[in-house]
């Protein structure tokens, strides 16, 4: 049965090396899959460059066998976006890591899009600069994987999302040509903004192979403060008062207490588990500023439903919570064997409405759903608990989640805030755009992929 | 045929739902020493695991693929410490481990090697002192320096001149010889109840120091101490590489040695040992009437810087001037959970200066006998680990596990590097033992 590679991955191997090409059964099942459960697929070979213009052949000799491309990161997506269609060759772009120094007199830095989220923010802490985006798998994220999905995070609500902090890319589009989009001037209103084209387009554009991105001066101080409450309709209803008082928050979280209790087992640094609901809220900026802000904070929550209000002593146990906060996904899935994440996001008078209804499909269904997410911006990430082998209850965990994007869509939301709609949310984005925008979408991606070379079926069919 | 006692040895057997909890989120990748090293997913936690369920699934056979890829796993479970969903990963190690050894096609010279080794000197405390006693004459008596002077490690092979440095040093004094049956607290000391010694197999025979300082600590805050004669390996060296059966079989034995009434607690010493000493319910199948009586085993078992901590200790008079470092071992970090303990005992010491240790949480690359498995990641690992190491500054490392302590030594010394290689309990006992 032993069989040898193919005249493809001998090719590939002429380029890359045989360790940087992977083709064997062993080690293709690993790449099946991302961080988004249930969904499952395998790629034909998988190739690791390790520089960035052999990306570029990559994609050409692609083209030469008529395989489709899936590009890769760390694999983290929560969408299904780099689950390989049959096939496919995988671009995993892990080893393209390099990081050039910080430019610090434009406030930027180039980095390769398998550098960690993480080590970007690192890096412009030595000199007193910021990265802001934050999501919650940043210390394995790759930012190529961020800009494809135009990841959010913690600190959305104040700092934006990462589409706000990509000023250029470099792009290897279907034919193999590369390209640079966008470029260094703060201002820049030449020609259409293409570069946002290519920022949240989930690999079916081009392969992103080089990224500059913004840097902020890095706040003075921080404040954090947990505070807990009885019900998560309360909770709700505080965080647009916040919204309201015009404070803005850099961070304003919440989580449930189904949630909460997965948290606490995991990280046991004696959570309220009792609360029916806590917010998590994080002033950054100036000194005097951030205090100012806090008090308000306080006061309106004091005003409010709250039952009891923390603030964190020291940095240390700040740092302790939003950290608490990022596992809060996976800490989920102690409970029930499969954990379904959803990402809708409605205008922030709706939270109150969004939570209760989210509660009344849960009930209504059976289903066990802990919710948490980033009240602040409106995007919460209702999580159904569940069992993918139990055929039965996976058809109630359908029906929740449809009623749930529609309802989201009623209150004139969006059926993903930040993970993007991959695979998972395929179905979900027809009842969201009207036939003029989904058309738009099908010939923007016919004009540069005509094709259909670049991550084929993901977002939508192009027929 | 005989109904197994242990826990299922194949992937399908084992219960589904443990493979399931992964849900692949990748928070483990950054904590894995193999991922971090090639960065393919195969070496990963969630990549393993997903092998793993391929064979319980049918998808893909336990074949050569597979078992290469369990070697190649250092089994430290940092990735257990870094997943939130709370995936026990320990389990489905050592049960992979245990088919892959089960259907390999081994070479006959490769299945007697391990024969003698597993089942002959380390289900044989006797023949494993026997050894000890050869070993220390070779390496005492001079015969190992003209061995070497002849170049005769050299002569045999890399892999022997390997094997020869990589060699436990036996120490002049066996714990036996170092250590009572019984042993009281001094006088003066009020006595607060009784616990048994855990002597190891290689600790005691290339550590026995180590042992005797923790008497020296138990002894110093009030602990008489027992330590039963002739013990023998607890079984983890064969529960981590595939020998479930002669696991149980060592765990029995060792059981059979510690009468548990009248005893408060039985110490560990040694990262390794204490994590699967902790283990012994779960060696054996559900509804087994030895399964009560591990458990309950299991339950006394305790580390030796975790007891020191919980029941307290008294602060050394005098002090040490030293700057010191500590590395955790995985077992006793990831797998028992005892991170700061060893740290508190640290800076109750007056005088040590404790420095944090970068990438602390990251496997040395001794992990067993992985060392002498996978000697390539073993030395990148440990090379690593000095580097980190050297960069504090430190004069000391101090760590609590034999493994790493010789890990630790063999690359420092390679390097040329001062920094002297020490145990938390080495040095609170040199500190109680200042003040007479």
């Amino acid at each position: 049965m032993e069989q040898g590679p193919s005249e493809f991955v001998s090719v590939l191997y002429k380029l890359l090396g045989e360790e940087q090409v992977l083709w064997e059964q062993a080690d293709l099942i690993p790449y099946g899959f991302d961080g988004t459960a249930v969904m499952k697929g395998e790629a034909a070979v998988v190739v690791l460059p390790k520089e960035r213009e052999q990306v570029a052949e990559c994609v050409k000799i692609a083209r030469a066998f008529d395989r489709p491309i899936v590009t890769r990161g760390s694999g983290t997506g929560l969408s299904g976006g780099s689950i390989p269609v049959e096939g496919a060759m995988v671009l995993c772009t892990v080893h393209l890591e390099k990081m050039d120094e910080i430019d610090r007199e434009n406030l930027t830095v180039l980095v390769e899009p398998g550098v960690i989220t993480e080590h970007i923010d690192q890096k412009a802490a030595e000199v007193g600069l910021f990265y802001p985006p934050d999501p919650g798998s940043m210390k394995i994220s790759t930012i190529g994987g961020n800009v494809a999905e135009n990841s959010g995070g913690l600190r959305g609500l104040k700092y934006g999302v990462t589409r706000d902090y990509v000023m250029a890319l470099e792009v290897v589009l279907p034919d193999g040509e590369v390209t640079q989009l966008g470029s260094a001037c703060v201002k820049d209103v030449a020609g259409y903004s293409l570069k946002d084209l290519f920022v949240g387009s989930e690999g079916t554009l081009g392969v992103i192979t080089r990224i500059m991105l913004k840097l902020l001066p890095r706040p003075e101080s921080r404040q954090t403060l947990l505070a807990m409450f009885p019900s998560m309709e309360e909770a709700a209803q505080a965080v647009s008062a916040i919204i309201a008082a015009k404070v803005i928050p850099c961070t304003l979280e919440f989580v449930d207490q189904v949630t909460l209790r997965c948290v606490e087992d995991y990280v046991k640094i004696g959570l309220p588990t009792d609360a029916a609901a806590v917010l998590l809220v994080e002033c950054d900026g100036h000194p005097a500023a951030v205090e100012d802000d806090m008090v308000t904070v306080e006061k309106i929550l004091k005003e409010g439903g709250v039952s009891q209000v923390q603030r964190a002593e020291s940095e240390e146990r700040a740092l302790q919570l939003a950290s608490a906060r990022r596992q809060a996904f996976s800490a989920l899935a102690r409970r029930r064997p499969t954990t379904i994440l959803e990402d809708v996001t409605v205008p922030r008078n709706c939270l109150a409405e969004m939570v209760g209804f989210i509660k009344e499909v849960a009930k209504r269904h059976d289903l066990e759903i802990g919710t948490f997410g980033h009240m602040g911006d409106g995007n919460l990430h209702p999580t159904i608990l569940t069992d993918e082998k139990d055929e039965e209850e996976m058809h109630r965990v359908e029906l929740a989640l449809s009623e749930i994007v529609d309802k989201t869509i009623a209150l004139g939301g969006t059926i993903t805030g930040e993970h993007g709609v991959g695979l998972a949310k395929k179905e979900f984005l027809k009842r969201q755009f009207d036939q003029g925008s989904y058309q738009m979408l099908r010939q923007v991606k016919k004009t540069l992929d005509p094709d259909g070379v670049l991550n084929p079926g993901k977002i939508f069919d192009v027929e | 045929m005989t109904v197994s006692r242990q826990r299922p040895a194949s992937l399908k057997e084992l219960d589904y739902s443990i493979l399931q909890q992964c849900m692949h989120c990748g928070m483990c990748l950054p904590s894995c020493p193999t991922y971090r090293s090639t960065k393919k997913e195969r070496h990963s936690p969630r990549g393993r695991i997903a092998l793993m369920r391929a064979v319980a699934d049918d998808h893909l056979a336990m074949g050569e693929e597979l078992q290469k890829e369990m070697d190649y796993c250092l089994g430290c479970l940092a990735c257990t410490s870094a997943c939130p969903a709370g995936v026990d990963y320990g389990e489905m190690f050592e049960v992979a481990r245990a088919e892959s050894e089960s259907t390999r096609q081994s070479s006959s010279l490769r299945h007697l090697t391990r024969q003698l080794t597993f089942r002959g000197l380390f289900l044989h405390p006797r023949m494993l002192g026997l050894a000890g006693r050869v070993l220390r004459f070779y390496q005492r008596s001079g015969l190992a320096g003209l061995a070497r002077w002849l170049g005769l490690p050299r002569i045999l092979g890399r892999r022997m001149a390997e094997l020869e440095k990589q060699t436990p040093k036996m120490e002049k004094n066996f714990s036996e010889e170092l250590i009572a049956e019984h042993e009281a607290p001094p006088e003066g000391v009020p006595c607060r109840g009784r616990v048994i010694l855990l002597s190891g197999c290689i600790q005691s025979l290339a550590f026995s120091r180590v042992n005797r300082a923790t008497a020296d600590v138990l002894l110093a805050n009030g602990w008489e101490v027992v330590t039963p004669r002739h013990q023998g390996c607890c079984g983890s060296i064969h529960a981590h590489n595939g020998e479930p059966e002669m696991a149980w079989e060592a765990a029995e034995k060792l059981m059979a040695q510690m009468p548990l009434e009248k005893v408060d607690a039985v110490i560990s010493n040694a990262g390794g040992c204490g994590s699967h000493l902790k283990h012994y319910g779960s060696l054996l199948v559900e509804n087994d009437l030895g399964k009560e009586q591990a458990r309950a085993f299991a339950a006394k078992v305790k580390d030796i810087h975790e007891f020191l901590v919980e029941t307290g200790f008294r602060s050394p008079k005098k002090s040490i001037e030293r700057s010191i470092t500590y590395h955790p071992s995985c077992h006793l970090h990831h797998v028992q959970g005892v991170v700061s303990q060893p740290l508190t005992i640290l800076k109750a010491i007056p005088g040590l200066e404790v420095s944090p240790l970068p990438n602390a949480g990251i496997c040395c690359g001794s992990a067993g006998i992985y060392n002498i498995l996978q000697p390539e990641e073993s030395r990148r690992l440990g090379a690593e680990k000095c580097r980190d190491i050297c960069g504090t500054g430190a004069e000391a490392v101090a760590t609590a596990n034999p493994g790493c302590h010789l890990q630790i030594q063999n690359h420092l010394d390679e390097s040329g590097e001062a920094v002297e290689v020490t145990q938390p309990v080495l040095l609170l006992a040199e500190a109680y033992r200042l003040e007479f």
